[in-house]
Protein backbone atom coordinates (compact mmCIF):
# COMPACT_ATOMS: atom_id res chain seq x y z
CA UNK A 1 0.00 0.00 0.00
CA UNK A 2 2.95 2.20 0.63
CA UNK A 3 4.81 2.29 -2.45
CA UNK A 4 2.07 2.03 -4.60
CA UNK A 5 0.93 5.52 -3.07
CA UNK A 6 4.80 6.16 -2.95
CA UNK A 7 5.34 6.05 -6.48
CA UNK A 8 1.87 7.51 -7.78
CA UNK A 9 2.74 10.50 -5.87
CA UNK A 10 6.14 10.85 -6.95
CA UNK A 11 4.70 10.70 -10.57
CA UNK A 12 1.92 13.06 -10.38
CA UNK A 13 4.29 15.55 -8.42
CA UNK A 14 6.06 15.40 -11.81
CA UNK A 15 2.98 17.45 -13.17
CA UNK A 16 3.87 20.28 -11.05
CA UNK A 17 3.67 24.00 -12.99
CA UNK A 18 2.97 22.06 -16.55
CA UNK A 19 -0.48 20.72 -16.01
CA UNK A 20 -3.42 22.07 -18.47
CA UNK A 21 -4.93 24.69 -16.27
CA UNK A 22 -4.20 25.81 -13.07
CA UNK A 23 -7.08 23.92 -11.21
CA UNK A 24 -5.85 20.43 -13.13
CA UNK A 25 -1.85 21.69 -11.46
CA UNK A 26 -3.40 22.54 -7.68
CA UNK A 27 -5.39 18.97 -8.15
CA UNK A 28 -2.43 16.91 -9.40
CA UNK A 29 -0.42 18.58 -6.89
CA UNK A 30 -3.40 17.80 -4.08
CA UNK A 31 -3.63 14.50 -4.63
CA UNK A 32 -0.02 13.73 -4.70
CA UNK A 33 0.31 15.03 -1.48
CA UNK A 34 -2.00 13.30 0.04
CA UNK A 35 -0.78 10.13 -1.10
CA UNK A 36 2.72 11.37 0.30
CA UNK A 37 1.22 11.74 3.44
CA UNK A 38 -0.90 8.23 2.94
CA UNK A 39 3.55 6.69 1.64
CA UNK A 40 4.59 8.23 5.66
CA UNK A 41 1.60 6.77 7.48
CA UNK A 42 1.84 3.19 5.72
CA UNK A 43 5.58 2.99 5.62
CA UNK A 44 5.54 4.09 9.03
CA UNK A 45 4.29 0.92 10.10
CA UNK A 46 5.75 -0.81 7.92
CA UNK A 47 9.03 0.51 9.83
CA UNK A 48 7.75 -0.06 13.24
CA UNK A 49 6.86 -3.48 12.27
CA UNK A 50 10.51 -4.43 11.82
CA UNK A 51 10.79 -3.43 7.23
CA UNK A 52 13.24 -0.79 8.28
CA UNK A 53 14.69 2.04 10.35
CA UNK A 54 11.85 3.96 9.21
CA UNK A 55 9.71 5.62 6.78
CA UNK A 56 12.20 7.71 4.53
CA UNK A 57 15.07 4.73 4.85
CA UNK A 58 12.35 2.46 3.18
CA UNK A 59 11.47 5.53 0.93
CA UNK A 60 15.10 6.45 -0.02
CA UNK A 61 17.03 3.32 0.61
CA UNK A 62 15.85 0.78 -1.30
CA UNK A 63 16.65 -1.04 -4.70
CA UNK A 64 13.84 -1.44 -7.32
CA UNK A 65 13.25 -5.03 -6.43
CA UNK A 66 12.44 -4.46 -2.75
CA UNK A 67 9.74 -2.16 -4.25
CA UNK A 68 6.28 -3.68 -3.88
CA UNK A 69 4.34 -1.10 -6.20
CA UNK A 70 1.72 -1.48 -8.68
CA UNK A 71 2.69 -1.90 -12.13
CA UNK A 72 0.24 0.44 -13.17
CA UNK A 73 1.78 3.09 -10.61
CA UNK A 74 4.77 2.94 -11.97
CA UNK A 75 3.79 3.40 -15.86
CA UNK A 76 5.18 7.29 -16.89
CA UNK A 77 2.80 10.30 -17.07
CA UNK A 78 3.07 10.38 -21.09
CA UNK A 79 0.04 12.80 -21.35
CA UNK A 80 -2.56 14.13 -19.60
CA UNK A 81 -4.89 11.33 -20.95
CA UNK A 82 -2.21 8.80 -20.23
CA UNK A 83 -2.39 10.78 -16.38
CA UNK A 84 -5.89 10.57 -15.79
CA UNK A 85 -6.89 7.25 -16.88
CA UNK A 86 -3.91 5.57 -14.31
CA UNK A 87 -5.05 7.77 -11.50
CA UNK A 88 -9.35 6.49 -12.50
CA UNK A 89 -8.33 2.99 -12.39
CA UNK A 90 -5.91 3.47 -9.51
CA UNK A 91 -8.59 5.04 -7.95
CA UNK A 92 -11.08 3.12 -8.14
CA UNK A 93 -9.09 0.21 -7.18
CA UNK A 94 -7.44 2.18 -4.20
CA UNK A 95 -11.00 2.74 -3.00
CA UNK A 96 -12.14 -0.79 -2.92
CA UNK A 97 -8.99 -1.77 -1.09
CA UNK A 98 -9.18 0.81 1.43
CA UNK A 99 -13.12 0.30 2.22
CA UNK A 100 -11.79 -3.59 2.66
CA UNK A 101 -9.08 -2.58 5.02
CA UNK A 102 -11.02 -0.40 6.64
CA UNK A 103 -12.90 -2.79 8.48
CA UNK A 104 -9.47 -4.79 9.92
CA UNK A 105 -8.39 -6.73 12.31
CA UNK A 106 -5.34 -4.71 13.23
CA UNK A 107 -6.35 -1.62 14.54
CA UNK A 108 -3.16 0.49 13.02
CA UNK A 109 -3.96 -0.86 9.51
CA UNK A 110 -7.84 0.07 10.16
CA UNK A 111 -6.79 3.36 11.33
CA UNK A 112 -5.06 4.25 8.40
CA UNK A 113 -7.21 2.84 5.66
CA UNK A 114 -9.84 4.76 7.53
CA UNK A 115 -7.88 8.10 6.86
CA UNK A 116 -6.90 7.48 3.43
CA UNK A 117 -10.49 6.25 2.83
CA UNK A 118 -11.68 10.31 3.06
CA UNK A 119 -9.45 11.63 0.97
CA UNK A 120 -9.21 8.29 -1.78
CA UNK A 121 -13.23 8.61 -1.59
CA UNK A 122 -12.40 12.22 -3.24
CA UNK A 123 -9.70 11.00 -5.40
CA UNK A 124 -12.01 8.48 -6.98
CA UNK A 125 -14.57 10.94 -7.60
CA UNK A 126 -12.69 13.42 -9.46
CA UNK A 127 -10.80 11.27 -11.49
CA UNK A 128 -14.31 9.25 -12.67
CA UNK A 129 -15.70 12.83 -13.64
CA UNK A 130 -12.29 13.76 -15.05
CA UNK A 131 -12.47 10.45 -17.26
CA UNK A 132 -16.24 11.49 -18.36
CA UNK A 133 -15.92 14.48 -19.41
CA UNK A 134 -12.61 13.93 -21.24
CA UNK A 135 -14.05 10.54 -22.73
CA UNK A 136 -17.49 12.21 -23.55
CA UNK A 137 -15.47 15.54 -24.82
CA UNK A 138 -14.28 16.52 -28.37
CA UNK A 139 -13.16 13.57 -31.17
CA UNK A 140 -9.34 14.30 -30.33
CA UNK A 141 -9.95 13.81 -26.21
CA UNK A 142 -12.16 10.57 -26.87
CA UNK A 143 -9.22 9.14 -29.08
CA UNK A 144 -7.02 10.32 -26.46
CA UNK A 145 -8.75 8.74 -23.64
CA UNK A 146 -9.45 5.32 -25.29
CA UNK A 147 -5.74 5.16 -26.21
CA UNK A 148 -4.69 5.69 -22.81
CA UNK A 149 -7.25 3.16 -21.50
CA UNK A 150 -6.57 0.03 -24.51
CA UNK A 151 -2.57 1.37 -23.08
CA UNK A 152 -2.85 0.65 -19.48
CA UNK A 153 -5.96 -2.10 -19.31
CA UNK A 154 -3.02 -4.74 -19.62
CA UNK A 155 -2.02 -3.45 -15.82
CA UNK A 156 -5.48 -3.52 -14.36
CA UNK A 157 -5.12 -7.83 -13.54
CA UNK A 158 -2.04 -7.30 -11.35
CA UNK A 159 -4.25 -5.55 -8.83
CA UNK A 160 -6.84 -8.64 -8.25
CA UNK A 161 -3.79 -10.91 -7.67
CA UNK A 162 -3.89 -12.09 -4.16
CA UNK A 163 -0.73 -13.09 -2.74
CA UNK A 164 0.61 -13.80 0.71
CA UNK A 165 1.59 -10.44 1.76
CA UNK A 166 -1.95 -8.86 0.73
CA UNK A 167 -3.79 -7.65 4.00
CA UNK A 168 -7.25 -8.41 2.30
CA UNK A 169 -8.44 -10.87 -0.44
CA UNK A 170 -8.16 -8.21 -3.43
CA UNK A 171 -9.47 -11.18 -5.82
CA UNK A 172 -12.84 -10.01 -4.44
CA UNK A 173 -12.74 -6.94 -5.01
CA UNK A 174 -12.81 -7.23 -8.51
CA UNK A 175 -16.92 -7.16 -8.76
CA UNK A 176 -17.33 -3.44 -7.32
CA UNK A 177 -14.18 -2.59 -9.00
CA UNK A 178 -15.87 -3.23 -12.44
CA UNK A 179 -19.49 -1.96 -11.14
CA UNK A 180 -18.16 1.65 -10.92
CA UNK A 181 -15.09 1.03 -13.86
CA UNK A 182 -17.92 0.30 -16.52
CA UNK A 183 -20.81 2.31 -15.69
CA UNK A 184 -17.96 5.30 -16.14
CA UNK A 185 -16.56 4.31 -19.21
CA UNK A 186 -20.07 3.77 -20.72
CA UNK A 187 -20.66 7.39 -19.20
CA UNK A 188 -17.78 8.63 -21.37
CA UNK A 189 -18.29 6.92 -24.20
CA UNK A 190 -15.26 4.50 -23.88
CA UNK A 191 -14.88 0.54 -24.61
CA UNK A 192 -13.16 -1.29 -21.90
CA UNK A 193 -10.87 -3.31 -23.86
CA UNK A 194 -12.25 -7.19 -23.74
CA UNK A 195 -8.24 -8.89 -23.05
CA UNK A 196 -8.12 -10.14 -19.69
CA UNK A 197 -4.07 -10.88 -20.07
CA UNK A 198 -2.70 -9.07 -16.84
CA UNK A 199 1.22 -8.23 -16.75
CA UNK A 200 2.48 -9.16 -13.29
CA UNK A 201 5.65 -8.72 -11.25
CA UNK A 202 5.00 -5.37 -9.65
CA UNK A 203 3.31 -6.48 -6.11
CA UNK A 204 5.79 -9.31 -5.72
CA UNK A 205 9.24 -7.08 -6.87
CA UNK A 206 9.91 -9.71 -9.48
CA UNK A 207 9.74 -8.10 -12.47
CA UNK A 208 9.07 -4.22 -12.27
CA UNK A 209 8.91 -2.41 -15.60
CA UNK A 210 12.14 -0.46 -17.09
CA UNK A 211 10.49 2.91 -15.99
CA UNK A 212 10.84 2.31 -11.98
CA UNK A 213 14.56 2.44 -11.65
CA UNK A 214 14.86 5.91 -13.53
CA UNK A 215 11.92 7.11 -10.92
CA UNK A 216 14.00 5.68 -8.01
CA UNK A 217 17.36 7.21 -9.53
CA UNK A 218 15.69 11.08 -9.63
CA UNK A 219 14.13 10.39 -6.04
CA UNK A 220 16.77 8.93 -4.29
CA UNK A 221 19.27 10.83 -5.23
CA UNK A 222 20.34 13.22 -2.74
CA UNK A 223 19.92 10.60 0.50
CA UNK A 224 21.75 8.48 -1.18
CA UNK A 225 24.43 10.69 -2.34
CA UNK A 226 24.92 12.33 0.94
CA UNK A 227 23.47 9.15 3.59
CA UNK A 228 25.30 10.82 6.63
CA UNK A 229 23.44 13.96 6.03
CA UNK A 230 20.45 15.18 7.51
CA UNK A 231 17.31 17.22 6.01
CA UNK B 1 8.33 41.56 -5.10
CA UNK B 2 7.03 39.76 -7.68
CA UNK B 3 5.92 43.24 -9.80
CA UNK B 4 8.77 45.09 -11.01
CA UNK B 5 9.38 48.00 -13.42
CA UNK B 6 5.30 48.55 -13.72
CA UNK B 7 4.85 51.50 -16.03
CA UNK B 8 2.15 53.75 -14.66
CA UNK B 9 -0.70 54.73 -17.30
CA UNK B 10 -1.25 58.22 -17.82
CA UNK B 11 -4.88 59.55 -17.74
CA UNK B 12 -6.40 61.09 -20.00
CA UNK B 13 -10.24 61.17 -18.21
CA UNK B 14 -12.54 64.33 -17.28
CA UNK B 15 -10.66 66.10 -14.75
CA UNK B 16 -13.92 66.75 -12.39
CA UNK B 17 -14.10 62.79 -12.04
CA UNK B 18 -10.07 62.06 -11.54
CA UNK B 19 -10.22 64.47 -8.56
CA UNK B 20 -13.32 62.72 -7.42
CA UNK B 21 -11.33 59.45 -7.42
CA UNK B 22 -8.33 60.67 -5.82
CA UNK B 23 -10.30 62.06 -3.03
CA UNK B 24 -11.79 58.60 -2.29
CA UNK B 25 -8.29 57.12 -2.59
CA UNK B 26 -7.32 59.64 0.02
CA UNK B 27 -9.47 59.17 1.90
CA UNK B 28 -8.82 54.94 2.35
CA UNK B 29 -11.35 54.45 0.28
CA UNK B 30 -11.27 50.61 -1.59
CA UNK B 31 -12.18 51.02 -5.27
CA UNK B 32 -14.65 47.88 -6.58
CA UNK B 33 -14.47 46.47 -9.94
CA UNK B 34 -17.94 48.05 -10.49
CA UNK B 35 -16.62 51.56 -9.20
CA UNK B 36 -15.51 54.20 -11.82
CA UNK B 37 -11.86 54.37 -12.28
CA UNK B 38 -9.47 56.17 -14.36
CA UNK B 39 -8.03 54.12 -17.78
CA UNK B 40 -4.93 54.47 -16.61
CA UNK B 41 -5.49 52.98 -12.89
CA UNK B 42 -7.33 49.75 -14.87
CA UNK B 43 -4.44 49.55 -17.17
CA UNK B 44 -1.25 49.69 -14.45
CA UNK B 45 -3.46 47.37 -12.14
CA UNK B 46 -4.52 44.81 -14.81
CA UNK B 47 0.17 45.01 -15.49
CA UNK B 48 0.86 45.04 -12.11
CA UNK B 49 -2.02 41.92 -11.26
CA UNK B 50 -1.27 40.05 -14.41
CA UNK B 51 2.60 40.53 -13.80
CA UNK B 52 2.38 39.20 -10.07
CA UNK B 53 -0.14 36.44 -11.12
CA UNK B 54 2.39 35.05 -13.69
CA UNK B 55 5.39 35.19 -11.65
CA UNK B 56 3.39 33.23 -8.81
CA UNK B 57 3.11 30.61 -12.04
CA UNK B 58 6.47 30.34 -13.47
CA UNK B 59 8.10 30.64 -9.75
CA UNK B 60 6.65 26.92 -9.46
CA UNK B 61 8.76 25.67 -11.85
CA UNK B 62 12.05 26.24 -10.26
CA UNK B 63 10.46 24.77 -7.15
CA UNK B 64 8.58 22.19 -8.81
CA UNK B 65 12.28 21.22 -10.05
CA UNK B 66 12.90 19.57 -6.97
CA UNK B 67 9.79 18.27 -5.53
CA UNK B 68 10.73 15.13 -7.23
CA UNK B 69 14.42 15.07 -5.53
CA UNK B 70 13.27 15.82 -2.01
CA UNK B 71 15.35 14.30 0.20
CA UNK B 72 12.81 13.36 2.69
CA UNK B 73 9.05 12.24 2.40
CA UNK B 74 8.50 15.63 4.72
CA UNK B 75 10.18 17.57 2.37
CA UNK B 76 8.12 16.43 -0.11
CA UNK B 77 4.71 17.04 1.30
CA UNK B 78 6.00 20.47 2.29
CA UNK B 79 7.53 21.76 -0.97
CA UNK B 80 4.23 19.96 -2.58
CA UNK B 81 2.04 21.90 -0.84
CA UNK B 82 4.04 25.23 -1.07
CA UNK B 83 3.93 25.04 -4.97
CA UNK B 84 0.58 23.85 -4.81
CA UNK B 85 0.01 27.63 -2.63
CA UNK B 86 1.57 29.25 -4.78
CA UNK B 87 -0.71 27.89 -8.25
CA UNK B 88 -3.48 29.06 -5.76
CA UNK B 89 -1.93 32.79 -5.32
CA UNK B 90 -1.83 32.56 -8.74
CA UNK B 91 -5.27 31.75 -9.14
CA UNK B 92 -6.61 34.47 -6.83
CA UNK B 93 -4.78 36.44 -8.51
CA UNK B 94 -5.45 35.85 -12.05
CA UNK B 95 -9.15 36.64 -10.50
CA UNK B 96 -8.65 39.76 -9.37
CA UNK B 97 -7.46 40.78 -12.94
CA UNK B 98 -10.71 39.22 -14.32
CA UNK B 99 -12.42 42.18 -12.78
CA UNK B 100 -11.00 44.67 -14.62
CA UNK B 101 -11.92 42.99 -17.72
CA UNK B 102 -9.06 41.09 -18.70
CA UNK B 103 -9.57 37.00 -19.22
CA UNK B 104 -6.95 34.50 -17.62
CA UNK B 105 -6.35 33.46 -21.45
CA UNK B 106 -5.86 36.72 -22.50
CA UNK B 107 -3.36 37.41 -19.54
CA UNK B 108 -1.34 34.13 -20.22
CA UNK B 109 -1.17 34.76 -23.77
CA UNK B 110 0.62 37.71 -23.34
CA UNK B 111 3.08 36.36 -21.16
CA UNK B 112 3.79 33.51 -23.48
CA UNK B 113 4.03 36.29 -26.44
CA UNK B 114 6.42 38.72 -24.08
CA UNK B 115 3.77 41.17 -23.92
CA UNK B 116 3.74 41.12 -20.21
CA UNK B 117 6.74 40.36 -17.55
CA UNK B 118 7.40 37.75 -14.53
CA UNK B 119 9.77 38.67 -11.99
CA UNK B 120 12.94 38.45 -12.63
CA UNK B 121 13.98 36.28 -10.10
CA UNK B 122 12.55 33.11 -11.54
CA UNK B 123 14.56 33.72 -14.65
CA UNK B 124 17.42 31.98 -12.36
CA UNK B 125 17.89 28.10 -11.66
CA UNK B 126 17.69 26.04 -8.88
CA UNK B 127 20.36 24.31 -8.54
CA UNK B 128 21.15 22.25 -4.92
CA UNK B 129 18.33 21.58 -2.44
CA UNK B 130 19.91 24.53 -0.52
CA UNK B 131 18.06 26.45 -2.84
CA UNK B 132 14.76 25.42 -2.28
CA UNK B 133 15.70 27.15 1.49
CA UNK B 134 17.34 30.28 -0.20
CA UNK B 135 13.85 30.85 -2.13
CA UNK B 136 11.76 30.60 0.47
CA UNK B 137 14.31 33.00 3.30
CA UNK B 138 15.54 35.39 0.72
CA UNK B 139 13.13 35.45 -2.97
CA UNK B 140 9.70 34.78 -0.31
CA UNK B 141 11.36 36.92 2.26
CA UNK B 142 11.60 39.85 -0.16
CA UNK B 143 8.33 39.27 -1.34
CA UNK B 144 6.56 39.56 1.52
CA UNK B 145 8.29 42.82 2.37
CA UNK B 146 6.47 44.28 -0.55
CA UNK B 147 3.59 42.24 -0.28
CA UNK B 148 2.38 43.01 3.35
CA UNK B 149 1.67 47.06 2.65
CA UNK B 150 -0.05 45.35 -0.59
CA UNK B 151 -2.89 44.64 1.70
CA UNK B 152 -3.60 47.63 1.90
CA UNK B 153 -3.78 48.91 -1.74
CA UNK B 154 -6.31 50.82 -3.04
CA UNK B 155 -8.28 47.85 -5.45
CA UNK B 156 -10.80 46.22 -3.25
CA UNK B 157 -9.91 42.51 -4.58
CA UNK B 158 -5.96 42.66 -5.12
CA UNK B 159 -6.36 43.70 -1.28
CA UNK B 160 -8.33 41.04 -0.62
CA UNK B 161 -6.16 38.53 -2.39
CA UNK B 162 -2.83 40.17 -0.57
CA UNK B 163 -4.10 39.52 3.31
CA UNK B 164 -4.40 35.78 2.13
CA UNK B 165 -1.37 34.94 0.00
CA UNK B 166 0.78 37.19 3.06
CA UNK B 167 -0.59 34.41 5.44
CA UNK B 168 0.99 31.65 3.13
CA UNK B 169 4.22 33.69 2.39
CA UNK B 170 5.02 33.61 5.63
CA UNK B 171 4.77 30.08 6.37
CA UNK B 172 6.87 29.58 3.33
CA UNK B 173 9.76 32.14 4.25
CA UNK B 174 9.90 29.65 7.47
CA UNK B 175 10.13 26.55 6.14
CA UNK B 176 12.69 27.88 3.69
CA UNK B 177 14.75 29.26 6.97
CA UNK B 178 13.86 25.97 8.36
CA UNK B 179 15.67 24.17 5.86
CA UNK B 180 18.51 26.71 5.31
CA UNK B 181 19.06 25.93 9.88
CA UNK B 182 19.03 22.07 8.24
CA UNK B 183 21.71 22.78 5.92
CA UNK B 184 24.00 25.44 7.53
CA UNK B 185 24.27 23.05 10.47
CA UNK B 186 24.66 19.87 8.30
CA UNK B 187 27.48 18.37 7.08
CA UNK B 188 30.65 19.83 5.31
CA UNK B 189 29.20 19.13 1.71
CA UNK B 190 25.01 20.91 2.99
CA UNK B 191 26.76 23.91 4.49
CA UNK B 192 28.98 24.36 1.27
CA UNK B 193 25.77 23.76 -0.66
CA UNK B 194 24.06 26.71 1.87
CA UNK B 195 26.60 29.09 1.45
CA UNK B 196 26.81 28.43 -2.67
CA UNK B 197 22.83 29.23 -2.53
CA UNK B 198 23.52 32.43 -0.04
CA UNK B 199 25.65 33.68 -2.94
CA UNK B 200 23.87 33.04 -6.44
CA UNK B 201 20.62 34.55 -4.50
CA UNK B 202 21.58 37.54 -2.50
CA UNK B 203 21.96 40.25 -5.58
CA UNK B 204 18.77 38.40 -7.68
CA UNK B 205 17.25 39.02 -4.19
CA UNK B 206 18.07 42.43 -4.02
CA UNK B 207 16.76 43.45 -7.81
CA UNK B 208 13.32 42.35 -6.51
CA UNK B 209 12.39 45.71 -5.55
CA UNK B 210 13.37 47.31 -8.98
CA UNK B 211 15.79 50.37 -9.81
CA UNK B 212 16.40 52.64 -7.34
CA UNK B 213 13.82 54.94 -6.67
CA UNK B 214 15.99 58.23 -8.49
CA UNK B 215 15.70 56.13 -11.90
CA UNK B 216 12.29 54.66 -11.29
CA UNK B 217 9.87 56.95 -13.45
CA UNK B 218 6.57 54.87 -12.55
CA UNK B 219 6.45 55.10 -9.26
CA UNK B 220 5.12 58.42 -8.64
CA UNK B 221 1.48 57.84 -10.35
CA UNK B 222 1.09 54.75 -8.86
CA UNK B 223 2.13 55.39 -5.11
CA UNK B 224 -0.75 58.29 -5.67
CA UNK B 225 -3.29 55.79 -6.19
CA UNK B 226 -2.17 53.42 -3.85
CA UNK B 227 -1.05 50.40 -5.66
CA UNK B 228 2.39 50.78 -5.26
CA UNK B 229 2.93 51.62 -1.37
CA UNK B 230 6.70 51.97 -0.95
CA UNK B 231 9.61 53.29 -2.64
CA UNK B 232 12.15 50.38 -4.25
CA UNK B 233 14.73 51.56 -2.07
CA UNK B 234 12.83 51.71 1.32
CA UNK B 235 11.72 48.17 0.73
CA UNK B 236 15.33 47.08 -0.21
CA UNK B 237 16.81 48.53 3.02
CA UNK B 238 14.33 46.71 4.88
CA UNK B 239 15.21 43.47 3.33
CA UNK B 240 18.51 43.75 4.01
CA UNK B 241 18.47 45.04 7.71
CA UNK B 242 16.32 42.10 8.41
CA UNK B 243 17.95 39.54 6.37
CA UNK B 244 21.73 40.12 7.71
CA UNK B 245 21.62 39.15 11.30
CA UNK B 246 19.65 35.84 10.43
CA UNK B 247 22.46 35.11 7.52
CA UNK B 248 24.85 35.79 10.55
CA UNK B 249 22.95 33.59 12.87
CA UNK B 250 23.06 30.73 9.83
CA UNK B 251 26.92 31.19 10.19
CA UNK B 252 26.41 32.19 6.61
CA UNK B 253 28.98 34.95 4.39
CA UNK B 254 26.52 37.69 2.66
CA UNK B 255 28.63 38.15 -0.54
CA UNK B 256 29.25 41.81 -0.19
CA UNK B 257 32.55 42.83 1.25
CA UNK B 258 31.17 46.11 1.23
CA UNK B 259 28.14 45.54 3.98
CA UNK B 260 28.77 47.33 6.89
CA UNK B 261 26.75 48.73 10.24
CA UNK B 262 25.86 52.26 9.42
CA UNK B 263 25.35 53.70 13.35
CA UNK B 264 24.13 56.97 11.69
CA UNK B 265 21.28 55.84 9.69
CA UNK B 266 20.18 52.56 11.35
CA UNK B 267 21.16 50.68 8.79
CA UNK B 268 23.47 48.47 6.82
CA UNK B 269 25.33 50.31 4.23
CA UNK B 270 25.51 48.16 1.37
CA UNK B 271 26.56 47.16 -2.66
CA UNK B 272 23.76 47.32 -5.09
CA UNK B 273 23.21 44.64 -7.62
CA UNK B 274 24.42 44.72 -10.99
CA UNK B 275 22.11 46.45 -12.65
CA UNK B 276 22.84 45.89 -16.29
CA UNK B 277 22.78 41.86 -15.14
CA UNK B 278 18.88 43.03 -14.10
CA UNK B 279 17.88 45.22 -17.44
CA UNK B 280 19.01 41.85 -19.59
CA UNK B 281 16.79 39.52 -17.31
CA UNK B 282 14.21 41.60 -18.22
CA UNK B 283 14.42 41.48 -22.20
CA UNK B 284 14.84 37.61 -21.76
CA UNK B 285 18.29 36.95 -21.15
CA UNK B 286 18.29 35.35 -17.79
CA UNK B 287 19.77 31.93 -17.15
CA UNK B 288 16.70 30.41 -17.39
CA UNK B 289 14.39 32.84 -19.16
CA UNK B 290 14.12 30.60 -22.62
CA UNK B 291 13.23 27.28 -20.47
CA UNK B 292 10.55 29.33 -18.12
CA UNK B 293 8.80 30.54 -21.27
CA UNK B 294 9.14 27.51 -23.30
CA UNK B 295 8.02 25.36 -20.15
CA UNK B 296 4.82 27.20 -19.94
CA UNK B 297 4.17 27.55 -23.48
CA UNK B 298 4.05 23.43 -23.74
CA UNK B 299 2.10 23.08 -20.63
CA UNK B 300 -0.31 25.77 -22.83
CA UNK B 301 0.09 23.88 -26.01
CA UNK B 302 -0.40 20.14 -24.32
CA UNK B 303 -3.29 21.04 -22.51
CA UNK B 304 -5.38 22.72 -25.39
CA UNK B 305 -6.88 19.56 -25.99
CA UNK B 306 -7.69 19.01 -22.09
CA UNK B 307 -9.54 22.54 -21.97
CA UNK B 308 -11.46 22.30 -25.11
CA UNK B 309 -12.82 18.86 -23.70
CA UNK B 310 -13.87 20.16 -20.72
CA UNK B 311 -15.26 22.88 -22.65
CA UNK B 312 -16.88 20.84 -25.11
CA UNK B 313 -18.39 18.54 -22.44
CA UNK B 314 -19.58 21.02 -19.91
CA UNK B 315 -21.39 22.72 -23.51
CA UNK B 316 -23.45 19.08 -24.07
CA UNK B 317 -24.31 18.74 -20.55
CA UNK B 318 -25.69 22.34 -20.62
CA UNK B 319 -28.24 21.52 -23.76
CA UNK B 320 -30.72 18.55 -22.30
CA UNK B 321 -30.65 20.63 -19.23
CA UNK B 322 -31.97 23.57 -21.45
CA UNK B 323 -34.34 21.71 -23.58
CA UNK B 324 -35.81 20.18 -20.60
CA UNK B 325 -36.36 24.11 -19.53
Amino acid sequence: MGDSALVLGQRLSEWCGHAPALEEDIALANIALDLIGQTQLWLGLAAERGAGASADALAFHRDAWDFHNLLLVEQPNRDFAVTMMRQFLFDAWHFEALTALAAHEDADVSAIAQKSLKEVTYHRERSTDTVIALGDGTEESRARMQGALDRLWPYVGEMFITDADDLTDVAALRPSFEAHVHSTLDAATLIAPTSDFAHQGGKTGVRHTEHLGHMLAVMQSLPRSYPDATW
Amino acid sequence: MYAQMIKSEASKDDPEQLAAFQARIDAGDKIEPKDWMPQGYRKTLIRQIGQHAHSEIVGQLPEGNWITRAPTLERKAILLAKVQDEAGHGLYLYCAAETLGVSRDELTEMLLDGRMKYSSIFAYPALTWADMGAVGWLVDGAAIMNQVPLQRTSFGPYARAMVRICKEESFHQRQGFDIMMKMANGTEAQRRMAQDALNRFWYPSLMMFGPSDSESVHSEQSMQWKIKMNGNDELRQKFVDQTVPQAEYLGLTVPDPDLQWNDDKGGYDFSGPDWSEFFDVLKGNGPCSTERIEARQKAWDDGAWVREARLAHAAKKRVPKVAAE
